[in-house]
């Protein structure tokens, strides 16, 4: 292996981390039925949610502490990025009595 | 016997009464008449929320009024298709026509008031009226539906009123 190669491969691991980060996943959060599961979730910064709604109702997956808003039409799915870390609550603002926990690690 | 029944819901409604009382096993409404008063309960919110869109000032009510909209619809159009399938014919009662005689009397009422004043008159009865309802399915509807599909959907109605209750009474705080 020619010792060009051999840098450019370093340079690719190097910067891999940058692109993909090291804890990055994938949640699945689902409002079914009126009910938002799982009530509680963990995910750390960087994290993606996918939430999916399985009822034929609209629902949003909105924050307490307004760092987030999704609306969810019916039968329809939205993805976001966890983007700060702390603890949120977050309700449906047409129905609020349907509510949850996403616990953010940095 | 069911006109009791439908006599003491019809009073539980007009008074927003926390809960109905004293039916014994042979009050229980039928199934088709469960359909009926459902799905009339439901016409008379998406009526509600029609001459709120256009008579309404404020903009969380107008919202307000058109999630109502969209909600009863769904849930209604859920209705349809499940008495479809399971072929069943709803059935007119005494509880469906008060309930309908004191909502048009209500929408009348309603029609006179304008601006601030029709909004908070509006969302006011939002919350009692989903209240009376919501308390109807609990203790009623739900423990005299016999088919499994049905008393499935009027759970979820009860979880979807329930939500449009609270969502009324942070509308109803919000106006204050």
């Amino acid at each position: 292996m020619k010792p060009g190669r051999l840098a450019s491969i370093a340079l690719a691991v190097a910067f891999l981390p940058m692109v993909v980060p090291a804890h990055a996943a994938i949640i699945e959060i689902t409002m079914e039925n009126l009910v938002i599961s799982p009530a509680e979730v963990s995910a750390k910064v960087g994290d993606t949610i996918i939430w999916i709604n399985k009822d034929v109702f609209a629902h949003t997956a909105t924050a307490k502490n307004g760092n987030f808003d999704v609306t969810l039409p019916p039968k329809k799915s939205a993805t976001s990025v966890v983007k700060k870390a702390g603890t949120v609550e977050y309700y449906c603002r047409y129905h609020p009595n349907m509510k949850a926990t996403l616990k953010i690690e940095p | 016997m069911f006109i009791r029944w439908s006599a003491a819901v019809a009073a539980a409604i007009l008074l927003s009464s926390p809960a109905l009382q004293g039916a014994s096993a042979a009050d229980k409404p039928t199934d088709p008449q469960i359909a009926h008063i459902a799905y009339t309960a439901g016409v008379i919110d998406i009526n509600a929320a029609k001459q709120a869109q256009k008579k309404a000032k404020n903009k969380d009510v107008k919202a307000f009024a058109e999630d109502m909209l969209r909600d009863h619809e769904a849930v209604n159009k859920q209705a349809l298709a499940l008495v479809k399938k399971l072929n069943v014919t709803p059935e007119d009662n005494d509880t469906s026509k008060a309930l309908s005689k004191q909502a048009s009397d209500k929408l009348a009422e309603l029609d006179k008031l304008s601006d601030a004043a029709f909004d908070k008159a509006y969302v006011a009865n939002e919350v009692a009226y989903h209240k009376a309802v919501n308390s109807a399915l609990e203790t009623q509807l739900i423990p005299s539906a016999s088919n499994a599909e049905l008393k499935s959907l009027l759970q979820t109605g009860l979880k979807i009123f329930q939500g449009h209750q609270q969502h009324a009474e942070h509308v109803a705080a919000e106006l204050k």
